[in-house]
Parts: structure tokens; C-alpha cells; sequence
């Protein structure tokens, strides 16, 4: 039995890889006739005599009409894009096949995983990975998305209840990383036997700018998974949000500090006032596109397909108008995502809603998996310069700054906060202090004019890859070692709603009656102001709706769904309606198997073509063998799966 | 900034700081308080709490208000409800917004939680039977929603009968169908709400200072003619726009 099935998914697979080669024998055949052509101008190709391999198209000497043209160098640049971007989310699609992967290891040190590899095929067959990551495609394609991500999905509440304490750290606390780093980078350079004496103080801060950059982006996963409690999470997710916003300013900053031969003190004071000038002037115009934002969508209830066109196209204005003035862009599409998002979501239509968030989502995912990804190729690629005693000096200091940073800013700050953090909170808080995406993208875009640009980037990897995967893996078990505070995120109940609501009106009642204000205060005013102003303005037929109401149609709703039986969980994430017809007769173990071998064949082809994209030959007959070996063997893989 | 006074170590201030929790400072603070709402006499009534113009927005100030002069809050095992009350009571119901020292036991802070629950349970009864009937809960989600704009009673009616359900379905599982479910007793009260974490959600942060100058009563300003006092003010009023962000 299992022998026939083996056989029949056999020539599928074989199927498969004729389909495969025959798609790619063509490229390779023609790629070394067509001479590449500048784009953009029409090509009409004359027929030429092939230099080798297969033809693609008869020998002919006079000149009739091509039947079969093939160029290449015209559609080169997005065919490379979608197939890298295409790799990298089969990538995913690999990790999830086993769940427990992914529950043990954070998809980021999968993906750089993934992407050693990929860089390892590409250094052996000597080709340059793509320039994704300069300057300008990092800052103006890559990190809007997920900076926008982040920025709409911030749990508000929360934010607000602790926005001194979120950009406490964020601020002073990447402020203290840097400094506290670059002094003592400073002090070891100075020791002979690194021999690194060259790098001066400028450089030094400017490279400790960019370690401290925190993004704990897999430790944001790991926490919600956990559901450890409201208040470290927020504190994690809006330090790492706004410290960006910091680190940036810090690196433009240096950027120019270390042209200049001398620094006067005039200098550091119009430092510190172009750190203010930058962060209010990124929130101010976040602000002002937020309204715009939510006040055009008002008037789009006749042109419902191209409303989430207007978030997309405001959150992304807003970010290219603060960079036009050099102002904290991230302020600026953070600030207008939390303000867009509460008034648009009430004026759209359900589905451009759900249109909006699941884009919003998708773009962040691409963009994050991407440059993990091409952090892993360029690892690679790229020329090393090693040094014992600077990496292992940064390393251990990164983190001794960062738990001193921790615990010195959590003393100064729990006297003012309601819920104090304890010791276990301010272990996470600093375990969780992981690199990634922008020191990797700051660093990679060094000028050249900084003499030790090769060890920082090495230094800079290093440190990531350290506190990604050792710090990344660990961190869960972690968590539930020392029994951290959990938050109970069941809280979906009508009563629960009613007594938070009234709580809350209890107490900025009772805060008016003895004259002691708090945040309660601020928050009942402002929600006034909204109420009263705002709402009238931005908000297209304005009934103002309390969310108990909005939680209890939400809870009907949801018992609705339930009568009528369909898929359980989040109905929106099931199959269609459509697929829903057709049931498959596929027993579970053959469909697993026959999902892998397909994912295999699939990712194969892709590798292969992405090789032979850059050269033929040799990688075609590597990868030939590759996956014809893999064919080959593919029962025996089968077998070991089902057994699992 | 001449905001802290120097407050009398007098022996009831020991009394009441041991009773109530406060430290000395926050004592006189509400006792200076209590007397610019009581206009300077000795008992509190209820015309003089309506007179603050912030707490005649809220949905639910006459919940609160009576909250102030329901008996059962004063601990002392009394029932039904005073006219006026003194200093003491005044500050035993204030006590029930105190956060929780960082040094409590888990079963102190299971004290804590049942004593703030049952201030809100006492909002929600009004007649003291001990439970809450479906009658009373509906009175509390309309006064709840009563600012949210024209709602109509029969959309509160439908909220608290759901509400009221759900307490039902939790507290007492499957029901027959000719079962009446009586009210929500204060272990029922306990049980749907035992995961709100109230003891760090129902505080209030009393400080050490003195901001009375700042809160308006009777819609009248204390003399304020002297420059000092407005720049008294304004920082006052920075320092607790910060405090108040944190």
C-alpha cells in the first residue's frame, strides 16, 4: 500500500521537476544570446546564431518573424524582487509545517538560518546578492511597512496608561546605551593589543549608536504568546518602536559630528535642541496627517474599493514629509497610524477594515521577513573583518550597559508608576534588549569615509546573530522559569466590559471629588474634547458609541457565527465559502507528505532559478543534481514523516 | 513652592493613619479638602459633593455620591444610608482607592480585592438585600451609557439581560428551564470578576502634595491676586500634567 503511493507520488514529483527544467532550460539557453538592452526600449530581437545549449528558436538566415523572443535584462529587476521576496515566504511556509519549530525557535533566527544558506549557494557560485539594502531602499521601501505595522497595531489603552514610562526608556535609555557604550569602546581602544587605536571617539559613539538600537521583535511573539502582563509588554513594544525613532536621530547626528574636524560645546547644545526639534516636529506631523487622513475618508462612502488606498497613501506621505525636512519620519507614521486608526476605522466599510489591517499586516511580515533574511546572504557575502578583543569587549558591554540602564531608569521611575515593576519584570525587560533590523540596516549604510567600516559591520552581525539566537531561544523558557506576571487576556466578557467602564468613571469621579488629578483626569477630558469637537468633525454620521455597546454587538455577532457552525476560532480566517464545498478524501499522512515534496520541488526551483539568474552552467548542474538526488530519495522521506 | 505645610502630629491623625492607611501628609491634604467642600464645618452633605462642577459630567456621579453616604462603606457593619458625615468616614471611604503596598502577601491582597469589589458590589445594590436583581442592573448600565448619546433604554435593557445571562451561565452552569436566577450574590459578584486584576486597576495615586489651590468649587476661584500664587499654579498644574502622563 504504502509502496503504490509511494510510486504514484513518485511521478508526480518527476512530473514535476520535466515541468521544472523545461521552464528553466529557456533563460539559461537564451540568457548568453541576448545582449542586455537598456529598459524601457522596445525590442525587436533579430535572430541570432546560438552559441550553445538548447535553441530556443530555428536557424534562420533571412529575416522572417520571430515566433519566440525571449528578454531577459527587461523584466531582470522585479523578477528578482518577486522571486527573493517569493523565497523568503516559502521560507515560512517551511517553518510552519512543524509547529514545534517554531514554539521552541523564533522565526527570525529561522529565517537568518535560511538565509546563511541561501548566501553560502550564492558565495559559492560568486555572485553579489542584490543591493536591497542601501540607503535608499532600506529607509524609503523597507521600513515604512513595518514601522506602520507596529504603529497600528499598538494597543492604545495601554500605551497611553504608560507613555511617560514607555518614552522614559526609549529615550534616555537608548541616550544612556549609547554613551555608556561609546566611552568604554572608547576607553578599550585605546588598550594596544586590539590594535584599533585608530577609531576615535566620534567613531566610537556613532558605532555605539547603532548597537543600541533594540528590536525585540522576537521576543514580541514570544510575550504574546505567554500573555505576559500588560505592562511589560507595552514598555518592550513602544521602546522598541520609539527607541528607533531615537537611535535614528543619534546616527545622523554622529554621521556629522564625525565630518567635522573639531566639536565645539555650542555643538552639543544644538544637538540636544535638534533631538527635541526632531521628535515633537515627526509627532506634529503624524498628527495633522492623521486628521487629514481621517477627515477625507469621511466622504469616500461612494467609492468604497479605494478606501484603503487613502491610510496607505497618508501614513506613507507623512513619513516622506518628515524625511523631506530630516525629522524623525518613524515619529511621524507612528503618530499618524494611532491617529488615523481610531476615526477611520468607524468611517470605512467593514470590508476596506479588514482590507486595511490584513495589508497593513502583510506588508510589515514581507518587509521584516526580507531583511532577516538578507541579513543571513549577506553574512555571507560580504568582506569580514575580524577582531577578538573589539567584538568581545562590545558584546560583553552592550549588555552589562543595558542591564545597569535597566535597573538605574526602573528605580528612578517606579516611585511614579502605579503598578511597579519588580525584579522579574526588569530581568525580562533587559534580556529582552535583541538587535536587529536597523543596527543591521544603520551599519550596512555606513559611509565609506569611516575607516573601520568592516568591523563594525562584523562586530554589528555578531551581535546580532548573538543576542537573536542565544538570547531569542532562551528567553522563553525563561519566562516560564521565573514565573513572570501574566495578564488573563480572557477578558471578552460583557460584565468585564460594564465594571471597566465603571470603574473608571469611579474613579475620576472620587479623583474630582478630593481634588487629586491623574491620568483619569486627562483621559475624561480628552475623551470630551473627542466627543464634543473631533468626533463632529472627523467622523462621517457620528453616533457616538460607547464600547460596551460596541463589545456587546461584537459578542452577538460572534454567537451568531456560532449557530450558524461554521469554522471555529476568528471566522474570517477560515477557508472561503467556496473551498468549503468541496471536502478532499486525502488521509492526513499522505497529504502531509505530499505537501513537503511539493514545498521541496518548489523551493528547488526557485533556488535554481534564482542561480541561474545570475549564471549558468556550473549551478545548473549543482542544483540538477540536487534535486534529482532528492527525488530519488524522496520515498525513504516520505516514510520518515509519516513515522513522525 | 509653599504647597507642603506643616501638618499637627495630632494623636487623631495617628488614629486615622493607622485605620485608614494614609501617611500624615496625605491626611491633611484631604482634610484641608474636606473642609473647602464642607465650607469649613465638620460634617459633609450631599448638596455640597453636587456642587462640583467636574463630577456633574460624570454618568454615574450619583452612584458615587451615595457611595460616600452608604453606611456599609464605613466599615463598621452598619446598613442603609447618612445625611452628612464626618472627617473619619469621609477618609474610610476613601481608603478603598489605595493602591496596595509593593510588600503585601497575596493574601492581603486578597483582602484588598474582596474590600474594593465590595465597594463596587455596594454601588450596584442599593437596597441592601445583598443581592443584585436584574432591576438594579439595568439602572447602572443605563446611567453607564446615558452619555453615549440616544441610545434608548430597550439597548441597556438587552445589555444588562445579556450581562445578567453570563453571570447566570458562570456562576451557576446549566440551568433547568423553569429555574429563576434570583441575583448576583457577592461570591457570584466575586467569581466573574476575579480576573480584572482590580487591585492595580481601582487606585488612586494620593500624593504627597497639596493641589487643592487648583480644583474649583462653587465655580469660584480662591483670591488669586498676587503674581506668586499664579506662578504657583502653573507649575503646580505641569507638574501634575507629567505626573499624570506617567
Amino acid at each position: 500500500m504504502s509502496t503504490m503511493g509511494g510510486l504514484s507520488q513518485m511521478k508526480l514529483a518527476v512530473n514535476f521537476l520535466t515541468i521544472g527544467l523545461v521552464i528553466l532550460s529557456l533563460p539559461c539557453g537564451s540568457y548568453t544570446e541576448i545582449p542586455p538592452k537598456p529598459p524601457g526600449s522596445v525590442t525587436v530581437l533579430p535572430p541570432v546564431k546560438p552559441a550553445g545549449g538548447p535553441q530556443a528558436f530555428p536557424d534562420a538566415e533571412n529575416s522572417n518573424l520571430p515566433v519566440f523572443t525571449m528578454d531577459y535584462a527587461r523584466i531582470q529587476v522585479p523578477f528578482e524582487v518577486t522571486l527573493w521576496v517569493l523565497l523568503a515566504s516559502f521560507a515560512k511556509i517551511g517553518f510552519h509545517v512543524y509547529h514545534k519549530i517554531t514554539f521552541w525557535v523564533p522565526e527570525s533566527c529561522l529565517l537568518i538560518s535560511i538565509g546563511l544558506i541561501v548566501g553560502a549557494i550564492m558565495h559559492s557560485v560568486h555572485e553579489e546578492p542584490p543591493a536591497v539594502l542601501s540607503y535608499n531602499v532600506f529607509f524609503l521601501f523597507m521600513l515604512p511597512p513595518i514601522v506602520l505595522e507596529s504603529g497600528y497595531f499598538m494597543p492604545t489603552r495601554p500605551f497611553f496608561e504608560n507613555v511617560g514610562t514607555v518614552l522614559w526608556f526609549a529615550v534616555v535609555g537608548t541616550l544612556w546605551n549609547s554613551i555608556g557604550i561609546g566611552m568604554s569602546l572608547y576607553a578599550v581602544c585605546q588598550i594596544e593589543a586590539f590594535e584599533v587605536q585608530d577609531i576615535n571617539l566620534q567613531e566610537n559613539m556613532l558605532f555605539a549608536a547603532i548597537i543600541s538600537a533594540v528590536d525585540p521583535v522576537a521576543v514580541l511573539s514570544v510575550f504574546e504568546d505567554v500573555s505576559v502582563n500588560e505592562q511589560l509588554y507595552i514598555v518592550v513594544f513602544g521602546e522598541c518602536l520609539f527607541n528607533d525613532a531615537v537611535t535614528v536621530v543619534l546616527y545622523n547626528m554622529f554621521i556629522f559630528v564625525a565630518d567635522m574636524p573639531v566639536v565645539e560645546p555650542v555643538d552639543v547644545f544644538l544637538g540636544v535642541a535638534r533631538f527635541f526639534v526632531v521628535g515633537l516636529g515627526g509627532m506634529g506631523f503624524g498628527v495633522i496627517f492623521g486628521f487629514v487622513a481621517s477627515f477625507t475618508t469621511r466622504f469616500t462612502s461612494n467609492v468604497r474599493e479605494i478606501e484603503p488606498l487613502f491610510i496607505f497613501m497618508y501614513s506613507y506621505l507623512a513619513y516622506l514629509v518628515a524625511e523631506l525636512f530630516s525629522i524623525s519620519s518613524i515619529m511621524a507614521i507612528v503618530t499618524c497610524a494611532l491617529t488615523m486608526k481610531y476615526y477611520v476605522e468607524e468611517n470605512v466599510s467593514q470590508r476596506s477594515c479588514t482590507t486595511i489591517r490584513h495589508v497593513v499586516k502583510m506588508l510589515g511580515t514581507i518587509s521584516e521577513t526580507l531583511i532577516f533574511f538578507f541579513l543571513g546572504v549577506v553574512t555571507i557575502t560580504t568582506e569580514h573583518e575580524w577582531n577578538w578583543g573589539y567584538i568581545m569587549f562590545t558584546l560583553l558591554l552592550a549588555l552589562v550597559w543595558r542591564g545597569l540602564g535597566v535597573l538605574v531608569l526602573t528605580q528612578i521611575i517606579n516611585p511614579f508608576r502605579t503598578i511597579p515593576f519588580n525584579f522579574k519584570d526588569q530581568f525580562i525587560l533587559g534580556y529582552g534588549g535583541l538587535r536587529g533590523a536597523i543596527s543591521f540596516a544603520l551599519v550596512f549604510t555606513l559611509p565609506d569615509s569611516i575607516g573601520r567600516k568592516k568591523l563594525f559591520l562584523t562586530t554589528t552581525i555578531c551581535m546580532i546573530m548573538f543576542t537573536v539566537f542565544i538570547q531569542g531561544i532562551s528567553i522563553r523558557p525563561l519566562i516560564e522559569f521565573i514565573n513572570v506576571r501574566r495578564t488573563n487576556r480572557n477578558l471578552e466578557t460583557i460584565n468585564v466590559e460594564i465594571h471597566s467602564r465603571l470603574i473608571e468613571h469611579t474613579i475620576a469621579g472620587v479623583e474630582d471629588l478630593c481634588g487629586q488629578w491623574s491620568h483619569y483626569y486627562w483621559k475624561d477630558k480628552f475623551l470630551k474634547f473627542n466627543n464634543r469637537i473631533l468626533r463632529k468633525i472627523l467622523i462621517r454620521d457620528n453616533r457616538a458609541e460607547s464600547s460596551i455597546v460596541a463589545l456587546y454587538k461584537k459578542l452577538e455577532l460572534q454567537n451568531a457565527m456560532e449557530i450558524l457552525d461554521t469554522v471555529s476560532g476568528d471566522i474570517n480566517a477560515g477557508s472561503s465559502i467556496v473551498s468549503l464545498q468541496y471536502v478532499y478524501p486525502l488521509s492526513p499522512s499522505s497529504s502531509c507528505s505530499l505537501s513537503l515534496s511539493l514545498y521541496f520541488a518548489l523551493s528547488l526551483i526557485l533556488l535554481l532559478s534564482l542561480s541561474l539568474a545570475c549564471s549558468p552552467s556550473l549551478s545548473l548542474s549543482l542544483v540538477l543534481s540536487l534535486t534529482l538526488s532528492c527525488s530519488l530519495f524522496y520515498p525513504l522521506l516520505s516514510k520518515g514523516l509519516k513515522s513522525s | 513652592m509653599g504647597a507642603l505645610q506643616s501638618l499637627p502630629d495630632e494623636p487623631e491623625y495617628r488614629d486615622l493613619s493607622e485605620k485608614t492607611g494614609f501617611s500624615f501628609e496625605q491626611i491633611g491634604i484631604l482634610h484641608k479638602r474636606f473642609k473647602q467642600l464642607s465650607h469649613n464645618e465638620d460634617t459633609l452633605r450631599r448638596d455640597d459633593l453636587n456642587t462640583i462642577p467636574d463630577l456633574s459630567c460624570n454618568p454615574i456621579r450619583t452612584q458615587i455620591i451615595e457611595a460616600f453616604f452608604d453606611k456599609r462603606n464605613f466599615h463598621q457593619n452598619g446598613e442603609g444610608t447618612v445625611q452628612e458625615i464626618s472627617f473619619e468616614e469621609f477618609l474610610v471611604v476613601m481608603s478603598h482607592f489605595r493602591p496596595p503596598a509593593l510588600d503585601m502577601t497575596e493574601e492581603q491582597r486578597e483582602i484588598i480585592r474582596r474590600e474594593k469589589l465590595r465597594f463596587l458590589f455596594n454601588m450596584h445594590d442599593t437596597d441592601n438585600d445583598g443581592t443584585i436583581t436584574l432591576e438594579e442592573y439595568r439602572h447602572v448600565v443605563e446611567e453607564l451609557l446615558s452619555r453615549s448619546g440616544a441610545l434608548g433604554k430597550e439597548t441597556a435593557k438587552g445589555i444588562a439581560d445579556a450581562a445578567m445571562l453570563e453571570v447566570a451561565s458562570i456562576s451557576m452552569g446549566h440551568m433547568e428551564p423553569d429555574e429563576f436566577y434570583e441575583g448576583i450574590t457577592f461570591e457570584h459578584f466575586l467569581k466573574i470578576l476575579k480576573d480584572i486584576e482590580i487591585e492595580t486597576r481601582m487606585n488612586i495615586r494620593f500624593l504627597n502634595m497639596d493641589t487643592t489651590n487648583l480644583c474649583k468649587v462653587n465655580r469660584a476661584y480662591p483670591d488669586c491676586t498676587s503674581l506668586t500664587k499664579y506662578t504657583d499654579k502653573l507649575l503646580e498644574s505641569c507638574l501634575w500634567f507629567g505626573f499624570g502622563l506617567l
